[in-house]
C-alpha cells in the first residue's frame, strides 16, 4: 500500500454461503456515507417538534423524576448512599442511549428498504449510523448529570477517567443488540412487537431504579452477564464513587458486550445477502 | 432527440469488440427466487410452524421435503463488456433485466455464477435514491450524492453544476417536500447525472418527467457515453437504446437471447413482441396507457399490391394495411383512433387517424370493433419501424394507447435490388426521384457511395 494502484482492482461478485468476513475495511471506506447518514438522522429526528433537541434531556430527566418520587421517596429503595435523583439519573443517561439506540437500530434496515433495494453500500453502516446519532442525545443529556451532582455537592472521583470505557461498553451493547434485531427484523417483523417489551424487561433486569448491592454478592457476577449491569454500575462507580466494587461485574459485562457485538456483526453479515430480496 | 443524435458511435459496432480486456465479465450468472413462500417477510410463527413440520416430516419419511416453487429470474447469462462500451439491456417485464442490474450493482447476490468488475461501479436504479422530504435541496444533494457513492469533495466541486442543470437554484434551500414533482425529479436526476464512476449502471430512469426533461436526460446520458465511460443501460424505450448504445443484449425469461449491435437487437425485440409481418400481434401483454374504457387487442400488418391482393413482402412502394381490433369495456363516444409510425430510434415519421378523415368511433361495452388503416404507396426505406396505437379524444382523454405496439419490417424489393445501395445511419423516407449525372464516367464510379454492407439490412434480408 505504498503507492496507488495503476489498474483498478478487480471486484468479484459471487454467491456466498454461511458465515462471511465482516469486511470492516469497507465500512471505513464508506465513512463519508456514515457521516451523512448520522447527519441525516440528526437533522430529521427533531424536525417538526416544538421542543426539538430538548427531548434528549427531557426523556431521562422526566423518568428520573418519576423514579425519584415512586422508588426513592415512596418505596424507599436504597441508593448506595447517594441522593436518589443523582443515583437514578446517572443510570438513566446510559440506559436511554442504549434503549433508544437499540429501538432505532432494530427498525433501521426496514426503514431504509428503499436504499437497500436500490444502491449498494456496506449495510452495517445503517444500524451503525443510528446508534452513532444517539451519541449526540447522550452528549446533551450528560451535562445535566454534572448539574445534579453539583446541586447535591458530589465531587467526581479520580475514577472518572474510566468513564470513556463505560461509554464504549454502552455503545458496544447498543450496537450489538441493534445488529441482531435489525437483521432479524428484515425477515421477521415480529421484532417490532418484541422491542418495546424487551426494553422494558431489560430495564428491570438492570440496576437503574435500584442498586445491584441489593443482590447477594455471589449472584452479582451472573447478573453481570447483562452487559448493561456493568455499564450502569460502572457509570455510578466512576462518577459518584459508589462503594460497590464493580470490578468482576464489569469484566463479565464487558465480555458479554463483546460477545454480543461480535456475534451480532457476524450474524448481520450472514443475513445481509438476502436483505434486498426480503425487505 | 433527433435521428442525428444517433451519431457515428451508434453504428460503430464491430462484431469483435473485445480487443481490450473486458471491464465487466459475467459468467454463467443465475439468480433464483422462491415464489410465494418468501415473496414477502415472514412472521416468526410461520417459520417455527414450518420448521416443526419439516422436522416431523424428516423424522417420519426421511428427507422428502416439499420443494417450494422456485423461479430462475436469471439463468446462465454470460457476456463481456469492454472499456467504454455503452450496452443496452432489453427485454420484456420479468425477463431478468432488473435482476441483472441489481447483481451488477451488488444489491442482490447471485445464486450461481460470477461477475468480475474492474473499476468503481455506480448504479442508478431509481431517480431520487436517498432523498429525504424533510431536508432541503442542498442537503439532499449531499446526502443522495454520498449514498450514490460520491465523495464529499466531489459533490462540493460539482454542486453549482448540479443545481444549474436541475434549474432549481432559487429553491435550493427549501425542503424538497415543497418541490413540485418536476423540480424534485430534475434535482434528483441531476445529482445522479454528475456521478462519475468507471462503470455506470442505469435502469429506466429516463422514463420520468416531461418530454423536455427526458430529452435533457437523454442528452446528458449521451455525453456520459461519449466520455469513454462504460455504461449498462436498461430501457423499454427502443429509441433511447438505439441512439445511446452501440451494443445491446436481449433477455427473455432470464436467458440471454441475443448479443449484437443495438439496432439488430431492438429490431429482434420488437419482432418478438410483434411476431412476423402479416402475423397477428396479440396486444394483451403489451404496455397500455389510458383510461382503459376500450383496449386494442390485436394488430396486424398486411402488405398489398396496388390491386389489393396480398403480397409476401413489405417493400417500398407496397400498399400497407394496418388492421387493429378494439374491444370496448365502457361507453366510448366519438373517439379518434390513430396510428403512428416511428423509425427504429423512436423518431416519429407518419401519423394517420380517423379524425383526419372526419370519422369518429363510438362503441358500447362488449363491442368488438375492427379499424383498418391503409397507407398507399409505402414510402419507407428498407428497415425496421415501430408502430404505435392510440385511441382517445383530442386533448380530453387517452382511452388506450401503446407506445410501440409492433414492429414493421420493410424489406428491400427483390426486383429492384440493383438500386438498393445502403447508406449507414437511420433513414427516413424515400422520395420518388430522378438523377441527372453529368460526369463523363458517372456510370462507372458513383461518387460518395460507400460499399460497406449495412448490418441492419443484412439482418433484414436473412429474416
Amino acid at each position: 500500500m505504498t503507492h496507488a494502484p495503476i489498474r483498478p482492482h478487480t471486484l468479484r461478485i459471487e454467491p456466498t454461503r454461511g458465515w462471511v468476513a465482516l469486511r470492516l475495511g469497507e465500512v471505513v471506506a464508506y465513512r463519508e456515507l456514515l457521516y451523512f447518514l448520522v447527519w441525516r438522522d440528526l437533522k430529521v429526528r427533531y424536525k417538526q417538534t416544538i421542543l426539538g433537541v430538548a427531548w434528549a434531556v427531557l426523556q431521562p430527566l422526566l423518568t428520573m423524576l418519576v423514579f425519584a418520587l415512586f422508588f426513592g421517596r415512596l418505596a424507599r429503595v436504597p441508593s448506595d448512599g447517594v441522593p436518589y435523583p443523582v443515583f437514578a439519573y446517572a443510570a438513566l443517561v446510559p440506559w436511554t442511549f442504549f434503549a433508544t439506540g437499540l429501538t432505532m437500530a432494530s427498525n433501521s434496515l426496514v426503514a431504509s428498504a428503499n436504499l437497500i433495494t436500490k444502491v449498494y453500500f456496506p449495510r452495517l453502516t445503517i444500524p451503525l449510523a443510528t446508534v452513532l446519532a444517539g451519541l449526540v442525545d447522550f452528549a446533551l443529556a450528560f451535562p445535566v448529570l454534572f448539574g445534579l451532582m453539583w446541586w447535591y455537592g458530589i465531587v467526581p472521583t479520580a475514577q472518572v477517567v474510566w468513564l470513556p470505557l463505560f461509554i464504549a461498553l454502552d455503545f458496544a451493547t447498543a450496537l450489538g443488540v441493534g445488529l441482531w434485531l435489525s437483521a432479524l427484523n428484515v425477515e421477521f417483523r415480529d421484532v417490532r412487537h418484541v422491542v418495546p417489551f424487551l426494553t422494558q424487561l431489560w430495564m428491570f433486569a438492570t440496576p437503574i431504579a435500584y442498586p445491584s448491592s441489593l443482590l447477594p454478592e455471589k449472584w452479582r457476577t451472573l447478573y453481570a452477564l447483562n452487559p448493561m449491569v456493568g455499564v450502569v454500575e460502572g457509570f455510578r462507580w466512576a462518577l459518584l464513587g459508589t462503594a460497590t466494587r464493580p470490578g468482576p461485574m464489569i469484566l463479565v459485562s464487558a465480555a458479554a458486550a463483546l460477545a454480543l457485538l461480535t456475534g451480532g456483526a457476524f450474524f448481520f453479515r450472514r443475513m445481509e445477502r438476502t436483505f434486498a430480496d426480503v425487505v | 432527440m433527433s435521428s442525428n443524435d444517433a451519431s457515428p458511435d451508434a453504428h460503430s459496432f464491430s462484431p469483435a469488440p473485445h480487443e481490450t480486456p473486458p471491464v465487466i465479465r459475467v459468467a454463467h450468472l443465475g439468480k433464483q427466487y422462491q415464489l410465494g413462500a418468501r415473496a414477502t417477510y415472514r412472521t416468526l410463527r410461520e417459520t417455527l410452524v414450518e420448521s416443526v413440520r419439516g422436522m416431523a416430516r424428516s423424522i417420519g419419511r426421511g428427507r422428502s421435503r416439499r420443494v417450494p416453487d422456485r423461479i430462475w429470474a436469471l439463468d446462465g447469462v454470460s457476456f463481456d463488456v469492454a472499456h467504454g462500451e455503452v450496452v443496452g439491456i432489453i427485454g420484456r417485464n420479468g425477463s431478468g433485466k432488473s435482476t441483472l442490474l441489481k447483481i451488477l450493482s451488488r444489491i442482490v447476490e447471485p445464486t450461481r455464477g460470477t461477475v468480475d468488475l474492474e473499476g468503481r461501479v455506480g448504479s442508478l436504479l431509481e431517480v431520487g435514491t436517498g432523498f429525504h422530504p424533510d431536508l432541503t435541496g442542498r442537503e439532499n444533494v449531499f446526502l443522495s450524492g454520498a449514498i450514490l457513492g460520491m465523495r464529499r469533495a466531489e459533490i462540493e466541486k460539482k454542486f453549482d453544476e448540479i443545481v444549474e442543470f436541475a434549474e432549481v437554484d432559487r429553491f435550493i434551500d427549501t425542503q424538497v417536500k415543497h418541490y413540485s414533482s418536476g423540480m424534485y425529479m430534475r434535482l434528483a436526476f441531476s445529482v445522479a447525472a454528475h456521478l462519475e464512476p468507471d462503470i455506470l449502471v442505469v435502469d429506466e430512469v429516463l422514463a420520468v418527467g416531461d418530454a423536455a426533461f427526458q430529452k435533457k436526460c437523454l442528452g446528458k446520458m449521451g455525453t456520459v457515453a461519449r466520455h469513454g465511460r462504460t455504461v449498462l443501460f436498461v430501457s423499454h424505450n427502443m429509441g433511447a437504446v438505439v441512439s445511446l448504445c452501440s451494443r445491446a443484449l436481449l433477455l427473455d425469461a432470464g436467458r440471454l437471447m441475443l448479443d449484437s449491435d443495438a439496432i439488430t437487437v431492438a429490431a429482434r425485440y420488437q419482432a418478438t413482441l410483434a411476431a412476423a409481418p402479416t402475423a397477428t400481434t396479440d396486444l394483451s401483454a403489451a404496455e397500455h396507457f389510458g383510461s382503459g374504457k376500450a383496449r386494442f387487442v390485436s394488430l396486424r400488418f398486411v402488405p398489398e399490391r396496388r390491386d389489393g391482393t396480398t403480397r409476401e413482402l413489405m417493400c417500398p412502394g407496397s400498399r400497407l394495411r394496418i388492421e387493429t381490433r378494439i374491444v370496448c369495456f365502457a361507453q366510448v363516444d366519438s373517439a379518434n383512433v390513430g396510428i403512428t409510425i416511428y423509425d427504429a430510434s423512436g423518431f416519429r415519421l407518419v401519423d394517420a387517424n380517423t379524425a383526419m378523415q372526419g370519422r369518429f368511433v363510438s362503441m358500447q361495452p362488449g363491442d368488438d370493433a375492427r379499424i383498418d388503416f391503409t397507407l398507399d404507396d409505402l414510402r419507407l426505406k428498407p428497415g425496421t419501424y415501430l408502430v404505435g396505437l392510440w385511441m382517445g379524444r383530442g386533448n380530453v382523454e387517452d382511452i388506450d394507447g401503446i407506445l410501440y405496439a409492433g414492429s414493421l419490417e420493410v424489406e428491400p424489393d427483390p426486383q429492384q435490388l440493383q438500386h438498393s445501395e445502403q447508406f449507414p445511419g437511420p433513414y427516413l423516407c424515400a422520395f420518388r426521384h430522378s438523377v441527372v449525372i453529368s460526369t463523363p464516367d458517372a456510370d462507372v464510379e458513383r461518387p460518395g457511395v460507400r460499399n460497406d454492407p449495412e448490418p441492419r439490412s443484412a439482418a433484414a434480408v436473412s429474416r
